[in-house]
């Protein structure tokens, strides 16, 4: 686990989140946004978990973005407006920044050096799914089920008026 | 790196992610602050996972892939939402949503 690796992704990561969270055009902050999954993907397979940073290229890039970008388009008439910023949130946030950082700051035992491990295949993670976590799994069947068709009633058009 | 720097990082996308569900008026930019706050919570269960002391069972790893399941159907259903308040009120500025009665 290089630092330099490190230093690069998160640099990347944090920008690409602050420019998601402050770009005035809707499209580019969907692109920013993808860009910073990717950065989080990259910290992922760093801190070796291969596994997950694909899932998450997969669902996030693959899919949210997408999906973001769709409703960007249509609800395109909207977006073009300029709008208000609330800067009562940038203090909240930092207030929220600061809380964090005092208590880590006051943690001891946080300050170890990552360990060796022996890396966590795919094999290992079907294992488990299939035996240990199988009722978490088949509860997120039945949640993304309820959420698809949720969603599809939610967009569905009246057609009683 | 030390398992403190991966969770400053961490708190950091946290409070970006904060901002931008708290100060923008856009409804699109609250669900983009909310994945990146869920992103956040995942980096913190990897990194707790990857730097407690070993052989540990990889349960970081499984609630994080949980959690990117829930933070799809999550962003599935409100973009959703989102396209039906724009077609009942031809806005998605949540400030101007301050109608109960549809």
């Amino acid at each position: 686990m290089s630092t330099v690796a490190f230093s690069i992704i998160t640099i990347l990561t944090l920008a690409a989140a602050l420019a998601a969270a402050t770009l005035q055009k809707l499209m580019h902050a969907a692109l920013s946004f993808a860009v910073m999954f990717l950065g989080i993907s990259a910290l992922f397979f760093l801190l070796g978990a291969e596994f997950v940073g694909l899932v998450q290229i997969f669902v996030y890039i693959g899919a949210v973005a997408v999906l973001i970008v769709f409703t960007i388009l249509l609800t395109r008439h909207d977006t073009e407006k300029v709008r208000g910023f609330n800067w009562s949130g940038v203090v909240v946030a930092l207030a929220v920044f600061g809380g964090l950082m005092w208590a880590m700051e006051n943690t001891k035992s946080l300050l170890i050096g990552p360990l060796q491990i022996k890396p966590l295949t795919v094999h290992r993670i079907g294992e488990l799914l299939m035996t240990s976590y199988v009722w978490p799994l088949l509860c997120i069947g039945v949640l993304l089920t309820a959420a698809l068709i949720g969603a599809l009633i939610l967009v569905m058009e009246d057609k009683r008026e | 790196m030390t398992l403190s720097i991966v969770l400053v990082v961490s708190a950091a996308l946290f409070c970006i992610g904060l901002l931008a569900a708290l100060s923008r008026r856009h409804a699109i930019f609250i669900l983009i602050g909310i994945e990146m706050m869920l992103a956040a919570a995942n980096i913190n269960f990897i990194a707790f996972w990857r730097f407690a002391p070993q052989p540990a069972p990889p349960t970081g790893v499984m609630i994080a892939i949980f959690a990117i399941a829930i933070a799809a159907a999550e962003a599935a259903v409100g973009l959703a939402m989102v396209i039906a308040v724009y077609r009942h009120f031809r806005t998605t500025d949540v400030d101007q949503l301050n109608r109960l009665k549809g």
